[in-house]
């Protein structure tokens, strides 16, 4: 049960409500602080042992062979490793397929929002005007809306535009899903470069434009390569939309979800690693970006 | 608001320019949010031969499995908030704390952010199956003799419980993030005046570092709430057809029984769902700032 039980674990190792026990400095502050700080330091473990452990699992059956997804009891440490799992997955129908065009979804929706995001992120942070409170509250009112389910009614418009079941149709409906959020990021990333620069830059001859480009771009490129990570994998873990706007031409998730039920058990175990795979990574691209990207969007 | 508070003082009129920036942006969501939202409505209400009824929601009401659509989606979500409030508090506090390796604990714990539901759902899926690993554990140390079955119909209240974790897991990295911005905002000197004047560790967070984290608080419950009306891929992935959630029969009506008004009819009521615990929210979590300063 160890996995289960990390799961209620109570959040905050205070030290409170414990039994005194007799040790002469108990009660200093220097000793208080010492003993929080070891608590703290088990429940760091202990949290990421309820995040890690899950996917260590799910690393081990994608790279055991396929008979040992069916071997009970499993062995908690892998005996074999082969990649005989992982490449029976890619192998299948309509997986290569439906990963390009997963990429391609996520490819568009990036561009999309970026074109239509950017300006007006841009906007928010630099100029002052007449409802542009009114366009914020807006923007951050989206976020009241289960957005991935109007992909129904925007269905039967595709149908009727002819464009449905298309990498297109998705990638819209996607874009809708990230452009509040790309309007927010950027804003708060143009905000992050000073004015001065671009002034500077304006004062010294460059049209703003120019200084947009040659100023303002270079600084805020880091932010706006994570927040385009972010709208990537946004769009590559996306599912309702997809698998309701899409027939024959799935994206990844959309052709593991509808063949699920039908689905042998090494299918989907390796299907879980693809799908999770590119996130480990990208986390790790993005790390110092997250605080920034999440946290200022939520003020 | 941060925008708002940086440029208010300094930022430049010019016309109609920032308009021209919006205006990309305004158009895309009318025609992709707006217009869908209404549509959603319209198509809900539609009848079959055109013009108007109520055919498509009786239909929806009238079904055997909307009932427990509706009280598995609300059960979820009455479950999953605290939970995952919990972990993310905990987490934002480990993290806040500033332990030695601050960016690794923060990375290990923002894994999940980007893991997809369908793919979580998968991953618990692959614990709790019959055959799966925490059987394969029960049995190597000697708790259960045969496999024990987790998921199955027969039992309810293990399967609510299974969703909630696989849940619990994915997405409380996104609470923890907010949690954390928000716990960054907030002075050292007010916890460190708690502790001069005796303040333990849970005093410290029930007086003053909760009491300020309210706005982030509030914005996360807000998101993760919708995001739990929505709940999809994890059910179908770990209970497969043993249990419903209302994203699920929108989808299923859509796409097995080809009706996309009672689809649409579903969307309504995710809609409608959504907005009231938003709207739930913001008169539940009052931010007074004077109280804050």
């Amino acid at each position: 049960m160890s996995v289960v039980d990390e799961a209620r674990r109570p959040p905050e190792p205070a030290d409170t409500g414990r039994p005194a026990r007799a040790r002469p400095a108990r009660g200093s502050p220097a000793a208080r602080r010492r003993r929080a700080r070891r608590l703290t330091y088990a429940a760091a473990v202990v949290l990421s042992a309820w995040v890690l452990i899950p996917i260590y699992l799910i690393t081990v059956t994608a790279f055991t062979p396929r008979r040992v997804s069916y071997q009970f009891p499993k062995p908690l440490v892998p005996t074999e490793l082969s990649g005989e799992t992982v490449s029976f997955f890619a192998r299948s129908a309509g997986v290569l397929p439906a990963l390009g065009r997963s990429v391609m979804v996520a490819v568009v929706t990036l561009g999309l929002s970026t074109l239509l995001g950017a300006p007006a992120g841009y906007a928010l942070a630099r100029y002052r005007f007449r409802g542009k409170e009114a366009y914020r509250l807006l923007i951050l009112s989206t976020r009241a809306f289960p957005v991935v389910i109007l992909s129904i009614p925007l269905a039967v418009n595709f149908i009727t535009w002819g464009i449905y079941d298309t990498v297109i149709s998705v990638a819209l409906m996607h874009t809708a899903l990230a452009l509040p959020f790309t309007v927010l990021i950027t804003s708060s990333i143009f905000v992050s470069v000073p004015r001065d620069l671009e002034e500077a830059a304006q004062t010294l001859g460059c049209t703003p434009a120019r200084a947009f480009v040659r100023v303002v771009l270079p600084l805020a490129l880091p932010g706006l390569a994570a927040a385009s990570i972010f709208t990537f994998v946004l769009s590559w873990n996306e599912v309702f939309a997809a698998v309701i706007l899409t027939l024959r031409n799935r994206t990844l998730p959309a052709l593991v979800l509808s063949g699920l039920s039908r689905s042998p058990l090494p299918f989907r175990f390796a299907a879980a690693f693809f799908l999770l795979a590119p996130s480990l990574i990208v986390i790790f691209v993005i790390r110092r970006y997250l605080l920034g990207l999440w946290g200022r969007v939520s003020r | 608001m941060a925008g708002a508070a940086v440029t208010s003082g300094r930022g430049r009129r010019q016309g109609w320019a920032p308009y021209l920036l919006l205006v990309p942006s305004l158009v895309f969501l009318a025609v992709f949010f707006a217009t869908p939202m209404f549509q959603a409505f319209g198509l809900a209400f539609q009848a079959p031969g055109g013009g108007y009824g109520l055919g498509a929601v009786q239909r929806m009401i009238g079904d055997v499995r909307f009932g427990r659509a509706l009280t598995t989606t609300l059960l979820l979500v009455v479950a999953i908030i605290p939970i995952q409030f919990a972990l993310a508090m905990g987490m934002a506090l480990v993290v806040n704390a500033r332990l030695k390796g601050t960016d690794l604990w923060l990375y290990v714990f923002a894994l999940p952010l980007g893991i997809s539901e369908l793919a979580a759902g998968i991953v618990w899926f692959s614990i709790f199956t019959e055959q799966g690993w925490l059987n394969s554990f029960l049995q190597q140390v000697g708790l259960v003799e045969r496999p024990f079955v987790f998921l199955s119909y027969e039992r309810p209240v293990l399967l609510l419980l299974a969703i909630v974790l696989a849940e619990a897991w994915r997405a409380t990295a996104v609470i923890m993030i907010i949690l954390i911005a928000g716990l960054q905002g907030i002075p050292r000197d007010f916890t460190e005046a708690a502790d001069v004047f005796g303040a333990d560790a849970w005093r410290r967070l029930r007086y003053v570092t909760l009491p300020l984290l309210k706005p982030s608080i509030r914005v996360a419950l807000i998101l993760r709430t919708i995001l739990a009306f929505q709940t999809f891929a994890t059910v179908l992935a770990l209970a497969g057809s043993a249990t419903n959630v209302l994203a699920g029969e929108a989808y299923r009506w859509y796409q097995s029984l080809r009706d996309p008004r009672v689809a649409a009819a579903y969307a309504s009521l995710i809609l409608l769902l959504s907005v009231a615990s938003t709207v739930f929210f913001l008169a539940l979590i009052r931010t007074n700032e004077e109280r804050l300063t």
